[in-house]
């Protein structure tokens, strides 16, 4: 088990390409820490520097009380399942778990009995005798995470171990992974892109834009108080509407329309404001008009797509309401509404 | 079968359609066929004759009696200058040359691409363009200065001479580099994270991956160096070195003592000189097409 500190760490690619920004932070040890983004904001470079799989321009990496920039991967006491599982082709699963501790020199009753036992955990037994090439998409993940757990690392690291599943697979791997992860009680970093799978598996989630960390906090944090409207309009399906809005004498207004919520006049002049679907209701008596251009039928939801102020606006509403297509007002929950800068887009 | 028209339960006797096309090409592959086939087969058919009448008579076309005569001649009557020289000699030799030569290459060429694909080398790309260039200058080109290399390390008449100077293999190389390329780099990877070191990832992971590919190119490789001639021809004047491919000139149609040289020998041996290649191609064809076109990755 392990901390994992990242103290000014940076990435500057040989051609000048900065991947990284200094960054710092600490995961605790035994917590599931995602880092998500959207691709090319260096989440994968930031993992694959902890694995050691790429070095590190700047900074320094502890994992447990060791410095470790220069210690070789496979002396850093971690595991990796990749998105691609990179399982031995020419192996059988019961050989692709086992060659980490065979290269460890574990004697071979050893190595059987540990394979045993992930197999056993990760319901593979009958398959040990199997090629890659004969399973399933899931098992195969199975496959790449027993490869992992059998040598018990206090790290495990996964790059978006779950893209290459369909979307059922995918739903059930994340419960068994969480699971899992809870269960050995090892620290573990998981690299998506699916904002989904970030605020579902993650104790704390860290979300990244262009190689800069935009926030850091429990998915309940990143999901109600978003530091930028990049963490805003990122996470959530559907994302927060931001709209164009003005403070005007300790108010906020929209094209004109007042009373949604009072603020602070030293931010007096336009805002970006935020506000998610599901906060807003429909209201003959509200604030605002709101036209209903298209409506979305979710099942369990339904989204309203349209047009407030002249900005295109969103508003998710239960199934027993009724919605139609047209002219409406709707009234916005004072507290659930959030003011960015319009320049640098962070939290007012 | 083309014939799509639905069965009836009563039987009509309808003509089947005649596919002109088809005979057509099909006539065309027989008589190609058989136009590679006739000087093998004149070869077999000549051999089964005794020396005199080949002489007199020109290459024959129907079997004659004295094939298995001939055939155990060339294989295990001693012959050449020094007269120590049989046709299993000479078939062990081209063995070792072919083997060796195809083996060489096959462990020379998937290093170097393993050198060129795996390592962050300066001048990586540089050197494999260097490689792939001596394409151009294959060992017809450079014999000289080869030959002169190898004399002076004393190596003539060795089987060392015969075989090193012509295992270094841009073509290899450059099959097993395109090969390497393929293979997912999250496979290095994982098998740095797993601690298998260089050394180990090649021999653990690489080399079972490219079964197949080896498997061909042992292939090409193999019938390539049991065909060489030249090479084999200026290196070893040693009889005991000879080569079947070159042995055929010097160990059987020597004349010696005014004595009509033994044609039908010569076309046994040439025979068994042709045998190994066909087989190996014919037996291991599926590995070579699946090594140059499929890959299990």
């Amino acid at each position: 088990m392990a901390q994992v500190s990242l103290e000014g760490i940076r990435k500057v690619y040989p051609n000048g390409f900065q991947a990284v920004e200094t960054t710092s932070f600490t995961i605790q040890d035994g917590e599931f820490v995602v880092l998500v983004g959207p691709s090319g904001c260096g989440k994968s470079t930031l993992l694959r520097m902890i694995a050691g799989l790429e070095d590190i321009t700047e900074g320094t990496l502890k994992i447990g009380d060791r410095v470790v920039n220069d210690v070789d991967p496979a002396d850093r006491d971690i595991a990796m399942v990749f998105q691609n599982y990179a399982l031995y082709p020419h192996m059988t699963v019961r050989k692709n778990i086992g060659y980490g501790l065979k290269n460890r020199g574990t004697s071979t009753s050893e190595i059987d009995a540990k394979v045993q036992d992930a197999a056993k955990m990760l319901n593979l037994t009958e398959y040990l005798d199997r090629k890659p090439a004969q399973l399933s998409g899931g098992q195969r993940q199975r496959v790449a995470m027993g490869r992992a757990v059998v040598r018990d690392p206090s790290l495990f690291l996964f790059d978006e171990p779950l893209s290459n599943l369909d979307a059922k697979l995918r739903n059930q791997m994340r419960i068994e992974i969480k699971a899992l992860q809870r269960r050995l009680g090892t620290t573990a970093v998981y690299v998506t892109h699916d904002q989904v799978e970030a605020m579902t598996m993650a104790d704390r989630i860290i979300v990244l834009n262009a190689g800069r960390i935009e926030q850091i906090g429990t998915p309940s944090e990143i999901y109600h108080n978003p530091a930028s409207t990049f963490v805003a309009s990122f996470m959530g399906a559907p994302p927060m509407n931001l709209i164009d809005a003005q403070v005007e004498q300790g108010q906020v207004k929209i094209n004109g329309y007042e009373g949604l919520m009072p603020a602070s006049a030293s931010n007096t002049g336009p805002v970006t404001l935020g506000i998610r679907p599901e906060d807003v209701v429909l209201d003959e008596q509200g604030a605002v008009p709101f036209r209903v251009d298209i409506l979305e039928e979710l099942g369990a939801h339904r989204l309203l797509h349209g047009d407030l102020g002249g900005q295109s606006f969103t508003v998710l509403i239960g199934k027993d309401h009724a919605a139609e297509i047209g002219e409406t007002r709707v009234r916005l929950k004072p507290d659930a509404l959030r003011l960015f800068d319009v320049e640098s887009g962070k939290v007012l | 079968m083309a014939d799509t028209t639905l069965e009836t339960p009563v039987t009509v006797h309808r003509p089947r359609r005649i596919k002109w096309e088809a005979i057509g090409d099909h006539t065309i592959l027989i008589l190609g066929a058989l136009l590679m086939m006739l000087p093998p087969l004149l070869a077999l058919t000549t051999a089964s004759h005794d020396a005199v009448t080949i002489h007199r008579e020109g290459l024959q076309l129907t079997l004659g009696d004295d094939l298995g005569k001939n055939f155990n001649a060339a294989m295990f009557e001693k012959g050449g200058f020094t007269q120590t020289v049989d046709g299993t000699l000479m078939l062990m030799n081209s063995f070792i040359l072919g083997i060796g030569f195809a083996v060489g290459k096959i462990v020379i060429s998937m290093m170097a691409a393993y050198a060129i694909v795996y390592f962050r080398l300066r001048f990586a790309t540089l050197a494999f363009w260097v490689i792939f260039t001596t394409l151009l200058l294959p060992l017809e080109v450079r014999i000289l200065p080869s030959y002169e290399a190898i004399q002076k390390l004393g190596l003539t008449n060795t089987y060392t001479g015969l075989i090193v100077p012509l295992i270094a293999s841009a073509t290899g190389t450059f099959f097993f580099r395109q090969f390497f390329m393929s293979v997912p780099e999250e496979l290095a990877e994982a098998a740095r994270i797993d601690g298998a070191g260089p050394w180990k990832f090649f021999i653990d992971i690489l080399v079972p991956l490219s079964r197949t590919m080896i498997a061909a190119i042992f292939i090409i490789m193999f019938v390539f160096g049991w065909n060489q001639y030249l090479w084999p021809t200026l290196i070893t004047t040693d009889e005991s070195f000879f080569t079947l491919v070159r042995g055929i000139k010097q160990i059987v149609l020597s004349y010696t003592d005014s004595q009509i040289p033994e044609h039908g020998q010569a076309l046994a041996l040439a025979i068994v000189a042709m045998i190994p290649p066909v087989a190996i191609v014919v037996f291991f064809q599926n590995w070579f097409v699946k090594g140059l076109t499929e890959s299990d990755k």
